[in-house]
C-alpha cells in the first residue's frame, strides 16, 4: 500500500545493529511524503533505532536507507542535513546559550567558513522561532526555561535547518500534557505546510489523533501500518503492547482511543 | 543593500563583509581578546626589560623601535625575546588545545595535562632521547608521536558506541598515571646526565627556550592556530552533543579526529621545548568563557588568555620568587588551587545543562 504513495525516504531490507546486538533484521519501510508518520511500540522495540537509521545517524549493517533514490551513507553530511533533520533524545545546551543562538546552530548545514550569518540564516531563525511560539523567548537563556519551553526551543533549532523531512525521537516525553499538545500542534502545523514529519511517540491516543500514518512496531518488526482509523484496534494494541484493552471513538475527534482494560486485583472482601 | 560592517546574531556579533562572504567576531570576545593582547604586550615589554643584565626601559623601547644597536639589541632580541615569544605562543597553544578537548568531551576537566597527553609526549620524547640520542627534530617527532599515541590509546579504550566525555577523562587519567610510571622507569634507566636534563625539563620550564628551538616551534603553532578556525563551526556543533551535531550536518568522527590531531600537535610542540606545563590548558578556556559570557569556549579569547597566563606565570617564576623556579612549578601550584575551586564549583551545580 505504501509503495503506491510517493516516498522520498525509504529503508530497504535494512538490518540494524548496535555492537553485536541485532535490533531489526530485513526491515523495509517507506515514509509517505507529506505525512505525519508516528512510530509506536513498547520500549526497546526498535523505533528509535529505526529513526536513527532513517536520519543517517546509524549505518545499516545490511540493506540501505535511500533518500530520493540515493543511498544515505553516500551523501555528504551537510547535503543530508539540508534534507533530513533529526531531534534526538539526548542533547546538551552549552551553559549560557540563548534560544536565538541555539536555533541558529540549526543552520550549520547551510553555512560555509566565510558565510556563517547570512540574511537567509536570520530569516530561517526568525521563522523557526515564530512557528514554535518562541519568539518572545529568543533572548532568554536556554538553561532558564521550563521543560516545555526548552523542548520548543530545540524543535525550533531543528526547524531552522529548513528540511523537507523532520524526524523527532520522543519530542513529548517528560512534558506535562498541555505542553505535549503544544508540541504536537507545532508538528501538525508543519505537516499542513507541506513538510513530512516522523516522530516516535509514547502516548497511543496522541498518536491516533495526530498521525496520518501510524506504524506499530514490536521486537524490531513492523506489525502494522496505515491510517490510525483503519489500523488501531483492540487486537493490534493487545498484540503490540500485550495489554488487554478496548478501543472506542475519541469523543472529541472520533479518532480511535485506547482504553486499558481494568486489570486491577479485585478488592478484598 | 547590506553594509560592510553590521551587527548580527541578536547584536552579539559583528559581521564584516558582504552577506555572501564574510567573517564574524563576537563583540565581547573581540573586546576581551584585545584587552588581553594589550596586557600581554605590556608584560612582554616588562619581560624584555627585567633580567640579570640591567637595562633601562627606554633602552628596551629603543631596541623595539629599531633605534638602538649593539649589545643592548643582542640582549633584548636574542637573549630575552625568544623566551617571551615562547611564553606567548605556548600559552596560546595550550589554551586552544584545552578548549578543543573540553568542547569535544563537553567537560571542563578534560585538559591535555590531566588526560595524559603531556605525559605521553614526555614518554615519546624520553624514548627518542634514550634510544636515538636526541637532537631537537628527533625529540619533537618523539614528543608528537607520544602525544598522538596516548590520544589514540585513550580514544580507543574509551570509545563505545560513541565517545562519552566522562569515560574519556577517566580513561585518560588512568593512561596518564601509567605513562607517568613509564617515564619514571625510563629516567631510572638513563645515565645521570640525561636523567638530570630530562628531570629538569619534566618540571616544565622556559629556561630551555632559546632562539634555535623557539622559532620553529612557534612557527608550527602559528600555522596550527591559523587553521583551527576552519573547524570552529563544527566544534560549536559538537557542544550540542554528538547526535545533534551529526544530525545538523557535521561529519562527527572525521571532524573530531582532525581537531584531536590539531590539539595534540599544539601540546606536543609546546612539550618538546618546554616540557609539560599544566594549568594553562585547563584554566584558559574557562576564564575566557567567563569573561566573554558567550556559550561555548571562545577560541581567540582563549588563545589571548592562555598567552597572558603563561607569560605572567613565567615572569613570576623568574622575577618575583627569590630563587629561580621553573614556570611549570608556578603553573602547577596555581593549577592545583584552580582545580580545587573547579571541583567544588562542579559539585555545586551541573555545568552543562541537559534536557
Amino acid at each position: 500500500m505504501v509503495d503506491q504513495l510517493t516516498a522520498r525516504l525509504r529503508a530497504e531490507n535494512v538490518t540494524l545493529r548496535y555492537d553485536q546486538r541485532t535490533v531489526s533484521a530485513d526491515l523495509s519501510f517507506a515514509v509517505p511524503d507529506g505525512s505525519f508518520t508516528v512510530l509506536i511500540g513498547p520500549n526497546a522495540c526498535g523505533k528509535s533505532t529505526l529513526l536513527r537509521a532513517l536520519s543517517g545517524l546509524l549505518r545499516p549493517a545490511e540493506g540501505r536507507v535511500t533518500l530520493d533514490g540515493s543511498d544515505l551513507v553516500t551523501l555528504p553530511a551537510k547535503e543530508r542535513a539540508r534534507r533530513i533533520a533529526l531531534l534526538p533524545q539526548t542533547m546538551s545546551a552549552p551553559e549560557g546559550i540563548t534560544v536565538r543562538e541555539l536555533v541558529g546552530r540549526g543552520r550549520y548545514a547551510h553555512q560555509r567558513v566565510l558565510r556563517r550569518f547570512s540574511h537567509a540564516d536570520e530569516e530561517a531563525v526568525e521563522s523557526a522561532l515564530d512557528s514554535t511560539g518562541t519568539t518572545e523567548l529568543a533572548d532568554r537563556r536556554v538553561d532558564e526555561l521550563s521543560g516545555g519551553q526548552r523542548q520548543r526551543a530545540w524543535i525550533a533549532m531543528v526547524l531552522a535547518q529548513e528540511t523537507p523531512l523532520v524526524l523527532l525521537d520522543e519530542p513529548t516525553t517528560y512534558l506535562d500534557v498541555a505542553h505535549q499538545i503544544d508540541v504536537l500542534n507545532v508538528l501538525h502545523r508543519l505537516v499542513t505546510r507541506g513538510r513530512t514529519v516522523v516522530a516516535v511517540l509514547h502516548d497511543l491516543n496522541h498518536a491516533a489523533r495526530y498521525a496520518t500514518h501510524l506504524v506499530a512496531m514490536r521486537d524490531g518488526r513492523i506489525v502494522a501500518e496505515g491510517h490510525p482509523a483503519s489500523t488501531v484496534g483492540a487486537g493490534l494494541v493487545a498484540e503490540v503492547f500485550g495489554m488487554p484493552n478496548q478501543v472506542v471513538p475519541d469523543p472529541v475527534t472520533g479518532a480511535p482511543m485506547v482504553v486499558p482494560a481494568d486489570t486491577r486485583e479485585p478488592a478484598a472482601g | 543593500m547590506s553594509r560592510p560592517v553590521r551587527r548580527t546574531a541578536g547584536g552579539r556579533r559583528l559581521l564584516l563583509g558582504t552577506d555572501h562572504r564574510h567573517v564574524t567576531v563576537g563583540v565581547r570576545e573581540a573586546a576581551v581578546g584585545a584587552a588581553a593582547a594589550l596586557v600581554v604586550a605590556a608584560l612582554g615589554v616588562v619581560g624584555l626589560w627585567l633580567g640579570d643584565f640591567p637595562l633601562r626601559l627606554d633602552e628596551v623601547l629603543g631596541v623595539l623601535g629599531g633605534r638602538i644597536d649593539g649589545l643592548t639589541r643582542t640582549v633584548v632580541l636574542e637573549w630575552r625575546l625568544p623566551r617571551i615569544a615562547a611564553a606567548v605562543a605556548f600559552g596560546a597553544a595550550l589554551g586552544v588545545a584545552g578548549a578543543i578537548f573540553q568542547t569535544i568531551t563537553r567537560n571542563p576537566l578534560a585538559s591535555p595535562d590531566i588526560i595524559g597527553l603531556a605525559n605521553g609526549s614526555f614518554t615519546g620524547m624520553l624514548t627518542a632521547l634514550l634510544l636515538l640520542g636526541g637532537g631537537w627534530h628527533l625529540l619533537m617527532l618523539g614528543s608528537l608521536a607520544g602525544g598522538l599515541l596516548a590520544a589514540l590509546a585513550i580514544y580507543l579504550l574509551a570509545y563505545r558506541d560513541g565517545l562519552s566525555g566522562f569515560r574519556f577523562i577517566v580513561v585518560g587519567v588512568g593512561v596518564s598515571s601509567m605513562l607517568a610510571a613509564t617515564n619514571t622507569w625510563l629516567l631510572l634507566r638513563a645515565d645521570l646526565e640525561t636523567a638530570l636534563f630530562a628531570a629538569a625539563w619534566g618540571a616544565g620550564s622556559l629556561n630551555t627556550a632559546t632562539a634555535d628551538v623557539v622559532w620553529p616551534a612557534a612557527a608550527i603553532i602559528l600555522v596550527l592556530l591559523a587553521v583551527t578556525p576552519l573547524w570552529a563551526a563544527a566544534l560549536a556543533q559538537l557542544e550540542l552533543g554528538d547526535d545533534v551535531a551529526a544530525a545538523s550536518g557535521v561529519a562527527v568522527d572525521r571532524n573530531r579526529a582532525v581537531l584531536v590531531v590539531i590539539a595534540v600537535a599544539l601540546v606536543s610542540a609546546v612539550t618538546t621545548v618546554a616540557g609539560p606545563i599544566s594549568f594553562v590548558a585547563l584554566a584558559a578556556p574557562q576564564i575566557a568563557r567567563r569573561l566573554v559570557r558567550a556559550p561555548g569556549l571562545p577560541l581567540a579569547a582563549t588563545a589571548a588568555v592562555g598567552a597572558l597566563l603563561l607569560l605572567g606565570a613565567d615572569l613570576i617564576a623568574q622575577h618575583v620568587i627569590p630563587l629561580t623556579v621553573p614556570v611549570g612549578v608556578v603553573t602547577v601550584t596555581l593549577g592545583g588551587a584552580y582545580l580545587l575551586w573547579l571541583l567544588v564549583h562542579e559539585i555545586r551545580r551541573t555545568r552543562w545543562s541537559t534536557s
